[in-house]
């Protein structure tokens, strides 16, 4: 297994995670741990906040660039970090 | 017996010659008889002549059913007995003639069979006759019947001929639902039976089916997940965070406030918990912060048991990802020391249990050191208990040095991505060569246990041994020693200089005793007992009077010399486990933490209370300076008091 492999892994099972997933640039789901319908969902909505997000850091300083987004919300927290082609999206439950 | 010729008084042949007609059997007829009658009787030359007595002697002949062919003496071997024995009963039948016959009993199977076949046939010729004459009658109504009285005997047969196929054929048809098909020449006879057939009867039972999910996915030949590692990185941090929020929180902003009513003690608070499954029975042998960046520290896993020797792991941890390290490394020898290259904060410098020096690139993603010792370019034959980077040399060439039970000290240069090695030092254990004659002098070899360089002054440096003793030795020379110091009655297990005092340094041992000394002087300024085995020392380096030691029975003991020059501070147990030994303390260059290792392959993070890290106080009006003079005075006025105290007794 490839380190990334194995990264995704022992994110996938650390304490409180629910979820996974890998999205390409087009915001289609490559990789996913959760079901199909839940996985679209997320990936369509955190791909466009993700380019609003990024584009925004952008205007305001084009020299800057996003690193990673944090949801959090009353039932979970959604971690978001792009990369060159992908978005890494992980949901976890942080309080438990 | 032979039949008595008819008494004839003409036939006189002698009784010899009727013993000789017994054996050839044949007889003389009447008909011979009344042939012979006419001649006269011829005594043959030859008889016997024999007396009346003698011719009218009886002899008795005996007519038995033996057969005198048969052997009277066939033995047979007895196998019971093991010696021939006579068989009792001779087969006595002398077969003079056979022949195999083909007569069939007519009683028999066969017998029958062909009498039913010639019945058949006779009745069939009957028929025949029968059919014949039915079919004139039928055919030629116009005969007159004596004709056919007639035909039926004698003119059946041009007739016959004629309808001989015809009648044939008759016949063939009649006969064949008459006679009997043998299928085979054994006359057998299927037997069979049938049990009662129980009617079949279906039987089922089905369980809940399990639960099944769709797994649905694309793949796309374009797409790579090795992409996402950086980010992926990332989460895994972000994700730790999350779940060690409040340790991280601890980290940050925790002081603790009882602190202030505690006189003079401080405390340890436990922040994180290192530990990786592959290190697991792997002693902590090895600590060491990275100058470069503060979060990172390295942690060599060995064994120090002589018994259980085993693999090495090199693992790197940083303080934002507790659960798994940055960097792994593994090694076939257990690691027993390692050191982080000031400059270059990628360059690991590792020491072996069996002698062996290595050096590992972190920028290089290979599971093997990019540089090692080999038996060829002058390894270590013991374990090598220390290593140290030094500052480069004049060819600009990375440069380190290593200590080992061996009693050499080693220096490294690394030429050319190859390791060559100069000796340094050979320890040598003073006073052991009296009494020797002239001519042998033995030299034994004192084992170095630790060394640490001197701040400033770069030749000089310190070396403790197995023996307790500590070595002060320069660089260039090679042969003796600048000091000696009676230090312990044991191993030394560590010698550190003071980070801001020139003269200053500390030494622990297995002897449970830690002992602070001015260079100068022989003897030491400060002796700690701590009433166990005490693993390793550490100075702190934002003060020059605080230190912390480790010992076997699982506390930290961290000493103010500043607040109290006679006991600790503070004194804590650290350890989850009872029976498991601290092995290892290093103070973080920047936080207010330290990280100890045991012996089961923890590591613990524990974050220094507001006691334990007090500046001098503000005197009213005056500026408070900090820097390194501070502390250098701080320490002077203290072993000034003791000085001072020496001189007085």
């Amino acid at each position: 297994m490839t380190e990334v492999e194995e990264t995704l892994k022992r994110i996938q099972s650390h304490k409180g995670v629910i979820g996974t997933m890998v999205v390409n640039a087009e915001g289609i789901p490559i990789r996913t741990t959760l079901d199909n319908s839940t996985t679209v969902q997320y990936a369509g909505l955190l791909h466009q906040l993700t380019i609003k997000a990024k584009s925004t850091i952008r205007d305001i300083d084009p020299q800057n660039d996003l690193t990673f987004l944090r949801i959090r919300s009353k039932k979970h927290e959604i971690m978001v970090a792009p990369d060159k082609e992908y978005l890494l999206i992980v949901i976890q439950n942080p309080c438990e | 017996m032979a039949p008595k010729p008819p008494h004839k008084q003409s036939v006189s042949m002698g009784r010899g010659a009727r013993k000789r007609d017994d054996d050839s059997g044949t007889e003389v007829g009447e008909g011979t008889d009344e042939w012979t009658q006419s001649k006269a009787t011829v005594r043959p030359p030859d008889q016997l002549d024999l007396t009346d007595a003698e011719l009218k002697e009886e002899f008795t002949r005996i007519l038995t059913a033996n057969n005198p062919h048969a052997p009277q003496n066939i033995v047979r071997y007895s196998f019971k007995e093991g010696t021939y024995k006579p068989i009792g009963f001779v087969n006595q039948m002398a077969v003079h003639f056979s022949q195999v016959g083909n007569l069939i009993p007519k009683d028999s199977d066969e017998g029958r069979r062909q009498h039913y076949r010639d019945e058949l046939a006779a009745g069939s010729l009957e028929s025949v006759k029968a059919v014949l004459s039915d079919a004139e009658i039928l055919e030629e109504d116009e005969e007159p019947k004596e004709v056919e009285m007639e035909a039926g005997s004698q003119t059946e047969l041009p007739p016959a001929e004629v309808a001989e196929t015809v009648i044939e054929e008759e016949l063939m048809t009649p006969k064949q639902p008459k006679e009997r098909k043998l299928t085979n020449q054994f006359n057998f006879s299927d037997r069979a039976s049938q049990t009662l057939n129980h009617p079949v009867r279906d039987r089922e039972c089905q369980m809940e089916p399990p639960p099944r999910t769709n797994f649905s996915a694309t793949a796309n030949q374009s797409d790579d997940i090795t992409k996402v590692s950086q980010a992926a990185k990332i989460v895994e941090r972000m994700v730790n965070q999350n779940t060690y929020d409040d340790v991280a929180q601890d980290f940050k902003y925790y002081e603790d406030a009882a602190d202030e009513y505690r006189d003079q003690e401080g405390t340890l608070l436990p922040l994180w918990k290192f530990q990786n499954d592959k290190a697991k029975r792997l002693a902590v042998t090895a600590l060491c912060w990275n100058p470069k960046y503060n979060d990172l520290f390295a942690v060599g896993h060995g064994s120090y048991d002589f018994m259980k020797q085993s693999r090495g792991m090199l693992l790197l941890y940083s303080l934002k990802n507790p659960s798994f390290p940055e960097y792994i490394f593994s090694s076939e020898s257990g690691i027993m020391c390692l050191d982080i290259h000031v400059d270059h904060p990628y360059l690991v410098a590792v020491g072996h249990y069996d002698g062996n020096v290595a050096i590992y690139n972190l920028k290089k993603p290979q599971a093997q050191p990019s540089f090692r010792s080999s038996p060829k370019s002058g390894k270590h034959t013991d374990p090598v208990w220390q290593v140290k980077w030094q500052k480069d040399d004049m060819d600009h060439n990375l440069n380190f040095f290593s200590v080992s039970s061996d009693g050499r000290i080693v220096s490294w240069t690394l030429v050319k991505s190859e390791l060559v090695h100069t000796d340094v030092i050979k320890l040598k254990v003073e006073g052991s060569t009296t009494d020797v004659p002239e001519g042998l002098q033995l030299h034994t070899v004192g084992c170095g246990t630790a060394f640490d360089f001197h701040k400033e002054i770069d030749y000089m440096f310190l070396v403790g041994t197995e023996e307790g003793k500590i070595y002060k030795c320069s660089k260039s020379y090679s042969s003796q020693f600048l000091d000696t110091y009676d230090a312990h009655n044991m191993a030394v297990d560590a010698v550190t200089w003071n980070p801001y005092h020139t003269k200053v340094f500390m030494s622990c041992s297995s002897d449970w005793t830690v002992k602070i000394w001015d260079h100068t002087i022989k003897t030491p300024m400060f002796i700690y007992d701590l009433n166990s085995a005490v693993g390793d020392v550490a100075w702190a380096p934002y003060s020059s009077t605080v230190f912390a030691a480790v010992t076997t029975d699982g506390k930290v003991h961290v000493f103010d010399l500043a607040i109290n020059k006679y006991e600790a501070i503070c004194n804590q147990p650290v350890v989850a486990r009872k029976k498991t030994k601290i092995t290892h303390v290093e103070f973080n260059p920047i936080y207010p933490i330290i990280i100890v290792g045991d012996d089961r392959g923890h590591i613990t993070c524990l974050k220094l209370s507001p006691n334990l890290r007090k500046m001098p106080k503000e005197k009213k009006g005056q500026e408070v300076q900090k820097g390194p003079a501070v502390e250098i005075a701080k320490l002077d006025k203290l072993l000034n008091l003791v000085r001072e105290v020496k001189i007085k007794t």
